[in-house]
């Protein structure tokens, strides 16, 4: 911040002063903001030329940690009355199996130094059922109010004792794919185990049709829709950061809301 | 006889032309965002007056599959323009220059007047002051458009952690529109910005630059600065 007071000028004397004045600060003030216009161009081309990490430059991914750092994961999505969920929009048909039959699905799960274990949905059905109705928020820009029905991923993983290494500490990523690993997901363990992170298996009153990831999905309401993986096949806890389908094409791979 | 007289401080200057390139920035990504569901337009019944935007406008500026470029950009230089916009208000609250801008009952009406006079309807000449009625209300009224971006950008960037500021905006939905429809604000603000400087002609726009503008000294009784851009002649 500056001086609010005007600074002091050479007293003029004669009437053609204050005009050489005035030429010589228009003069000093181009070149100053000539030198600035310069600067900042420059800083500009720097950003737009910097290494890329998966598709943008790695200062502006430095800025997506920070954010990310910044907010966190925690907060509870706001509910709606069941009656202004309505019929959602389809998109991302990636990793679409052929066959969705809820009775032959499977869920694998894994984690390091651990055996790989797997799951029928029928071993959902002794977990506490949810239903929210709550908003789902297409990173594209578009949303629609929903209401979900399944099992708390958190539910599932206390009860079957998964994500924590032998001395007790979460292994902090979780990573989920469907069945032919065309589209896969990863997520941090807090987001993953939010009260809000369903396995869901029911939409809008009615069992979770194919298209809309029938018979399982991720329903994750701290995230935008790329996170909400559909056909949901294989759930794995990892010390690294996993990949994700769309952090690799360009997206914040937080995608929090 | 001429004199210089002071009329911008300095960090008014330098914080309104850093801003240039950062509103710049920040109606890029935020075309490159709103590209992905450009949902908007204005209509009387099914006859649509504008629609935003239309394929050639998109392809006239490059602006189609960058979503996650222009996410990367947005909240990014969000800090600095929000830092940027904040600097000013502060130093203009901390300098006292706010009196200058804020409008009071009178203002409405005069800046009418103003509207008036510069379209050739009333002759009137228009009161002495750094800026007239209608210059409050448009730069009064852009400092607040600029907090309602950084509020609603806030409640759609974070619509579950800042859930009760998204509710008290409507909703996620509308507050999507607000925060564009602040946007649009701003180009026509812009537009007529830009053609009143060019109207008050140089020694105006120099004033920005330098801070200080050539008066004649007739006027040191009264006032440091002219009223612009009427009596720029």
């Amino acid at each position: 911040m500056s001086d609010p007071n005007p600074s002091p000028l050479p007293e003029p004397s004669g009437s053609a002063a204050p005009d050489a004045a005035m030429r010589r600060l228009t003069r000093r003030g181009f070149v100053r903001g000539g030198i600035a216009a310069a600067g900042g161009f420059l800083g500009w081309t720097w950003l737009r030329t910097r290494s890329k990490v998966d598709g943008i430059s790695w200062p502006l991914r430095s800025v997506q940690r920070f954010n990310e750092r910044l907010w966190g994961s925690d907060g509870l999505a706001p509910e709606f009355p069941a009656n202004r969920a309505g019929d959602m929009k389809l998109n991302g048909p990636v990793g679409q199996p052929g066959n969705t039959d809820p009775a032959a699905w499977t869920v694998t799960t894994s984690q390091p130094n651990w055996v790989d274990r797997v799951f029928r949905l029928a071993d959902l059905a002794g977990l506490p059922r949810v239903e929210m109705t709550t908003e789902f928020k297409c990173i594209e820009g578009w949303s629609q109010i929903v209401t979900w029905g399944g099992v708390r991923l958190a539910d599932f993983v206390t009860a079957h004792r998964l994500g924590r290494r032998t001395d007790g500490v979460w292994h902090p990523y979780v990573s989920f794919a469907t069945p032919d690993r065309a589209y896969y997901v990863s997520l941090d363990t807090p987001s993953a185990l939010h009260p809000q992170t369903l396995l869901c298996d029911r939409m809008n009153g009615a069992a979770l049709s194919p298209d809309h990831g029938g018979p399982l999905r991720l329903i994750i309401t701290v995230k935008y829709g790329i996170k909400n993986i559909k056909w949901l096949n294989t759930i794995r806890f990892e010390d690294d950061r996993p990949a994700d389908y769309w952090a690799e094409r360009g997206y914040d791979w937080h995608a929090g809301l | 006889m001429l004199r210089l007289a002071h009329k911008h401080d300095r960090a008014i200057r330098y914080l309104h032309w850093v801003n240039v390139p950062l509103l710049a920035v920040m109606i890029w990504s935020g075309l490159l965002i709103y590209w992905a569901y450009d949902p908007y337009q204005i209509a009387v019944g099914n006859f649509v007056l504008v629609k935003f935007f239309p394929d050639w406008f998109y392809q006239a500026l490059d602006l189609e599959h960058g979503l996650s470029t222009g996410m990367a950009f947005h909240f990014a230089f969000m800090w600095l323009f929000a830092l940027n916009g904040l600097a000013f208000v502060a130093y203009t609250v901390w300098s006292g220059h706010w009196r200058e801008l804020w409008p009071n009952r009178r203002t409405p009406i005069e800046a009418l007047h103003v509207v008036l006079h510069d379209l050739k309807i009333r002759k009137q000449p228009l009161p002495l002051g750094k800026f007239n009625a209608a210059q409050k209300l448009a730069y009064c009224g852009v400092l607040l458009m600029g907090a309602g971006s950084v509020v609603t950008g806030l409640a759609i960037y974070k619509p579950t952690q800042l859930a009760g500021l998204t509710f008290l905006l409507g909703g996620y939905e509308a507050t999507r529109l607000e925060h564009f429809a602040l946007t649009v604000g701003y180009v026509l603000f812009v537009l007529v910005h830009v053609s009143q400087v060019i109207k008050a002609g140089w020694n105006n726009f120099r004033g920005m630059v330098t801070g200080y503008e050539l008066v004649p000294t007739s006027n040191e009784v009264t006032t440091d600065v002219r009223p612009e851009p009427v009596a720029a002649s």
